[in-house]
């Protein structure tokens, strides 16, 4: 009679085995209760609804060494200010509205979807819808037409049609600029962002 | 003529329905295939299919397909196993036929949805009848929920059987990751319009799935594989099983962190998911020592040639796809630059195909086996058993091509995009336009053309194998003992 060592040892490895995972499982959700308190419209790191009330731009920050989101003076979107409630509905109708027409399938979200496509993340502030005033408007002619409206950028890639209504578009601009607001630690970095006036 | 049929009386009731399986699994697998040379043939010429059948659409039956199939392959597995291994009949086979029923009417259903209807109006009725919109998950509110009434019967199933009959230390760890993968599915089911708390809870879907409960389950089955084809030692192959199973949850649940570090989650998943996600692929080479190592123990002398090489291969491309592909861009440094570019697609295509198609396709070489009466498939098959070696050949040359085209023009994209352009749109497309990357994805193309014809091979050789042979399965190691008893 040999008794194994204790590395060889099934019931050694069935204890650890069960242990380990118990143990991780335990961490991770404590995580996810800190993280989803953090991550929370509303919170620092999640902006309110809201914010689609005003200015978002981006500043170097030294101490995190990266580019962070900033919340600035009111500028709200399509002119009228909204409450907490009537923004959240806005962006809600926009959140449903990439789901309903699989956006994802092609674009990125924070940096998860598909390639064929540009990321979204930070499509509000994206320099190539040039000056701030007609950037609105032309989002949403963009997203009820793609077709006709595409700039291509030198490539025959191009969105489709997918029957966007103009009420689905205006929700689609409210979420891109919710979502331009959230603290992504940098990602993408060295965003270059449309030029603003009075920032800077 | 006495050639050998595929006779279903060679099977128990569980088999039988795992043959099922595997036959809906083999079609999946087509279809995946084809939407794949699809969709990248749309990235070469995007006006193929523009606005009547478009990239979001071939992209999402691709991916869905791959899941699905999977998914069928591993049920059809444990279907397959779960008779022997508890020593007893299965508890509710005329249950468990109608879930496959239901299960396929549900995902034909949702396929042509996807294909005939693909989008609807941004509302709620979208969600629960036409799509989700969530990559992987895009199955509708409604089929989500036939999908857990039919996972239900199915585990219920599986649990009841090995209650019955006798519990192994396989069963148990199988049982028990069978609760997890199930309940990780459910976080994917909930609407919210805030992003960084979808995205949170997708991932525990995504990542908890292939990074820890699938793993898991392969590695029950590698087991139950490596006991059945080369007659390795029970409690040898457990003991390394409660080892993975260590190791493996112990670095993949918290690994999950690295798909936190961008999405509006706090700071310290930085270090946490880095530093987890770095050990993850531990397990994996351990799991190439095990195999390779079993493997050079017994000689290489086993049962099931095909099968054995396809476990390997499965060792092996774990290793690769998901272990170096995913290390490669698993500290939040490089992963800053390569979130979301073509590095990902590289890394998800050797991964998926390396760790769960190949072990997959090594049982369905088992199953056909026994399907015509516990036929010879050593060595000197009919014509040197060309079919299977070049099918194995094409498929993981093809994938393999693939992975390093696409790495190649995701070098190519990070550089240009991320690191030169300032992450705008136009530096998107400046990158999208360039000629190397371009080139990757010709060479992405002609690669999964190779990757299709490894798969028509396969198909045939399935068909195929064994029909003229007229010798009978060489029982190996253990298992030419009676009974083997732990
Ligand atoms: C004929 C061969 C194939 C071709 C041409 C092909 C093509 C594609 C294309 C164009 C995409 C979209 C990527 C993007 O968004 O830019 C994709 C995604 C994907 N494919 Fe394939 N594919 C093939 C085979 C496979 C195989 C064999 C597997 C795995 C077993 C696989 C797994 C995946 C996965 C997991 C994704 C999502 C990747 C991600 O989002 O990072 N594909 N494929
Ligand atoms: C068999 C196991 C695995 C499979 C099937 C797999 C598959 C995938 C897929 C398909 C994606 C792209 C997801 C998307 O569409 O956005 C992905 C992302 C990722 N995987 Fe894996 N993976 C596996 C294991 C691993 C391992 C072991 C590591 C690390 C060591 C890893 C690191 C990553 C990282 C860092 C990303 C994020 C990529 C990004 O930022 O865009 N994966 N994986
Ligand atoms: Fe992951």
């Amino acid at each position: 009679m040999t008794t194994s060592p204790w590395w060889v040892d099934e019931d050694f490895w069935r204890k650890m085995a069960i242990w380990v995972t118990t143990l991780m499982a335990l961490v991770l959700i404590g995580l996810t209760f800190d993280s989803v308190t953090q991550i929370t419209a509303g919170s620092e790191r999640v902006p309110a609804y809201s914010v689609i009330n005003h200015r978002i731009y981006y500043r170097w920050d030294d101490s995190r060494n990266f580019q962070v989101p900033v919340i600035g003076d009111p500028a709200p979107l399509f002119g009228k200010s909204l409450t907490e409630i009537e923004a959240e509905a806005l962006v809600s109708k926009g959140k449903i509205t990439t789901q309903a027409k699989n956006c994802m399938n092609c674009h990125t979200l924070l940096g998860n979807g598909a390639y064929y496509a540009p990321d979204l993340t930070k499509a509000w502030l994206d320099p190539s819808w040039g000056a701030e005033v007609v950037r609105e408007q032309l989002m949403i002619q963009f997203l009820m037409d793609p077709e006709t409206n595409a700039r291509g950028f030198g490539s025959t890639r191009k969105m489709p049609n997918l029957d966007i209504t103009e009420e689905e578009a205006r929700g689609v601009v409210a979420f891109l600029k919710w979502m331009s607001s959230i603290d992504t630690n940098g990602f993408p970095r060295n965003f270059t962002p449309i030029a603003q006036e009075g920032d800077r | 003529m006495n050639a050998r049929t595929l006779d279903s009386s060679h099977l128990t009731g569980g088999q039988k329905l795992a043959i099922k399986y595997f036959t809906v699994a083999v079609i999946l697998f087509t279809a995946q295939i084809l939407f794949g040379l699809i969709s990248g043939y749309q990235y070469l010429a995007p006006e193929f299919g523009y606005n009547v059948l478009d990239f979001n659409v071939t992209r999402m039956v691709h991916i869905n397909a791959l899941v699905l199939w999977l998914l069928y392959g591993f049920i059809g597995g444990i279907y397959w196993l779960v008779e022997e291994e508890s020593g007893t009949e299965l508890v509710g086979l005329r249950l468990a036929n109608f879930a496959f029923w239901l299960l396929t009417l549900a995902v034909t259903v949702v396929v042509l949805v996807f294909l005939f209807i693909q989008t609807g109006p941004g509302d709620m009725s979208t969600l629960w009848l036409i799509n989700e919109g969530r990559e992987y998950i895009e199955a509708p509110r409604w089929a989500d929920f036939g999908i857990v009434v039919c996972m239900l019967i199915f585990f219920w199933n599986i649990a009841a059987t090995f209650m019955k009959g006798k519990w192994s230390g396989i069963s148990g760890v199988l049982v028990l990751d069978l609760v997890a993968l199930a309940g990780v599915y459910l976080a994917g089911m909930v609407y919210t319009p805030n992003i960084s708390v979808d995205q949170y809870w997708w991932w525990w879907v995504i990542h908890l799935w292939v990074e820890a409960t699938w793993e898991v389950l392969v590695a029950c089955i590698m087991a139950w594989g490596l006991i059945k084809t080369l007659g390795a030692r029970r409690k040898i192959v457990t003991t390394w099983l409660y080892i993975e199973v260590a190791m493996m949850f112990g670095s993949g649940i918290l690994g999950l962190g690295h798909h936190y570090f961008w999405i509006g989650t706090p700071e310290y998943w930085l270090s946490i998911g880095g530093f987890f996600s770095a050990l993850e692929p531990v397990p994996l080479v351990a799991m190439v020592v095990h195999a390779v190592y079993d493997s050079g123990v017994h000689k290489f002398k086993n049962s099931n040639h095909p099968a054995l090489a396809w476990l390997i291969a499965h060792a092996f491309g774990n290793f690769f796809g998901a272990g170096v592909w995913g290390f490669m861009h698993t500290l939040p440094q490089i992963n800053l630059y390569t979130h979301g570019t073509q590095w990902s697609a590289s890394h998800g295509h050797l991964a998926f195909f390396g760790a769960y198609a190949t072990i997959n396709i090594a049982i369905f070489y088992m199953a056909l086996q026994k399907w015509r009466g516990n036929v010879y498939m050593s060595a000197g098959l009919e014509g040197n058993g060309w079919k299977w070696k070049w099918a194995l050949g094409l498929l993981n040359g093809g994938v393999v091509g693939m992975t390093i085209a696409l790495l190649i023009s995701g070098y190519d994209q990070a550089f240009i995009e991320r690191a030169l352009g300032g992450a705008t749109w136009a530096a998107y497309f400046d990158a999208q336009n360039g000629v190397w990357f371009i080139q990757g994805l010709w060479w992405r193309q002609l690669f999964g053309f190779m990757t299709a014809a490894g798969l028509i091979i396969l198909i045939w050789d399935l068909l195929t194998i064994g029909r003229n042979e007229k010798r009978s399965i060489q029982l190996v190691g253990d298992n030419t003992a009676a009974e083997v008893t732990s």
